[in-house]
């Protein structure tokens, strides 16, 4: 049993669409007023495109694609710092290939490599450890991308350099965490969401207990959730079950991989090798404070800006692009002038068009063709 | 590259440091074990994992999954029993 295919069941599907269409209608007054529930994951815009489930629904429910995609708010000022880094010549800069393709000011990744630095995708940060291992003459530089779903493996394989008295390895840390960007945008006044399809992975390793203020203050109902389409379907309707009921709480729809109290193992590593920035930027949403993460003083050693001293950069949005607005629900991919246009995935002008778990990107590719 | 992959755990090594091999779709991958091992690697053999960027995350919990499937398969039987709203077919 792989727990893919039986949660992907056509006739159960069938099943949790007309109970879905069931409840839309017993909330009469959504019909004015559509239902916008935010999945935050990029993970589920890329589910909910790829099945197709935002057709399946009633039409008084949308989909607001959140901030869950941590290659589209790399701001363009953190791709110029690595290509900085990976000039260096003794420098091999490794990273997944999702942020191969995301443009700085002066370029990609992908474009720094066509012209020679010696930049390499891997699958894993323990592969980039074991480059380490195997060249020792050479600085291997692994770039830390993600939310709490791959700071553990970043925390782990750091521990492992340690172990290993690997000092030729060091972490470029652009990790970002969730919950102080979900409080800022319920903090924004013309945000409107009524409920939160919460990230399955982020939650495998936090647990439910972060998401509480959600439901507390806010009065918003919250249910974590899986990526397979029952997954979705069925958070979905849990979160209907709780506004039809007048309901506010924190559900857990994934609970065969989301334990309650999250990754106990994980949460200490993260502890010893993480600690919160004072602020950190996001492309599309500007500077929030606490949402990022930094090596603390006991892993400062294996810090790549400490090692190579980037410049800092800050580096404008085009004003033209509309990639905040997107992100935060005010406005659909095609309603963005650049979209289709100046910025398609394969000459991706915003960040939301580089990744296939983008808003925009998935637009692209699923509803070219009625935009 | 937010998303895991299920597997099931097929060796181990003697500690937790060392890499064990999981079956994710019939490939054999070395994935990191020391999330999900609180007593001895070898208990973890013949479990499912929730495997991401080269370590296992989380241990399925089969039971979790066979209650939830067995919930929507009771949706199902009780949806077949009532008849659709009017004017509205959920597929189209
Ligand atoms: S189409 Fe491109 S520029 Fe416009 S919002 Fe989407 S990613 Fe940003």
């Amino acid at each position: 049993m792989r727990y893919i295919d039986e949660f992907r069941d056509p006739a159960l599907t069938e099943a949790l669409l007309q109970r879905i269409a069931q409840l839309m209608l017993l909330m009469p007054e959504r019909q004015q007023l559509p239902l916008q529930i935010m999945e935050v994951c990029g993970g589920h815009t890329h589910a909910i495109f790829k099945f197709g489930l935002d057709r399946l629904l009633p039409d008084n429910l949308e989909f607001i694609h959140g901030p869950g995609c941590p290659v589209c708010v790399l701001p363009m000022g953190r791709i110029d710092s690595c290509l900085e880094i990976a000039a260096h010549p003794e420098v091999i800069f490794c990273t997944y290939g999702d942020a191969m393709r995301v443009r700085g000011r002066h370029g990609s990744l992908l474009d720094a490599r066509r012209q020679g630095a010696d930049i390499r995708v891997v699958y894993s940060p323990l592969d980039a450890l074991q480059l380490a291992a195997d060249n020792p003459q050479r600085e291997v530089v692994f770039f830390g991308l993600g939310f709490e779903t791959t700071m553990p493996a970043s925390a782990l394989t750091l521990q492992q350099a340690r172990r290993r008295s690997l000092t030729n390895f060091s972490l470029f840390c652009q990790h970002i965490t969730l919950i102080p960007t979900l409080r800022s945008l319920l903090q924004q006044p013309d945000v409107r969401i009524d409920g939160f399809l919460a990230p399955g992975h982020v939650s495998m390793v936090i647990g439910n207990a972060p998401y509480g203020f959600i439901a507390e203050n806010y009065h918003k109902p919250l249910v974590v959730t899986g990526f397979e389409p029952l997954d979705i379907l069925q958070g979905l309707l849990m979160l209907l079950e709780q506004l039809h009921a007048g309901r506010s709480a924190v559900e857990n729809q994934y609970r065969r991989i989301v334990p309650e109290q999250g990754n106990r193992l994980a949460q200490q590593a993260l502890a010893e090798v993480f600690c919160l920035k004072a602020s950190s930027e996001w492309r599309g949403l500007g500077e929030i404070a606490h949402s990022g993460v930094q090596l603390t003083p006991g892993y400062a050693e294996f810090d790549a800006e400490r090692r190579f001293h980037p410049q800092a950069q800050q580096v404008a949005d085009d004003p033209r692009s509309r990639c905040g607005e997107v992100l935060t629900g005010r406005c659909k991919p095609d309603a963005c002038p650049l979209f289709g246009k100046q910025c398609t995935p394969s000459n991706a002008f915003g960040a939301l068009m580089v990744s296939s778990e983008g808003a925009c990107a998935a637009y692209y590719q699923y509803r070219r063709e009625t935009a | 590259m937010c998303l895991g992959v299920p597997g099931k755990v097929i060796s181990v090594g003697e500690d937790l440091h060392q890499l064990a091999t999981v079956d994710v779709c019939g490939v054999s991958l070395r994935v990191n074990i020391a999330l999900v091992c609180e007593d001895s690697p070898q208990a973890l053999i013949g479990q499912w994992v929730l495997v991401h960027v080269g370590f296992a995350m989380s241990l399925l919990d089969e039971q979790e999954a066979l209650e939830m499937l067995a919930a929507l398969e009771q949706l199902r039987a009780v949806g077949l029993e009532r008849p659709m709203p009017e004017g509205k077919d959920a597929l189209h």
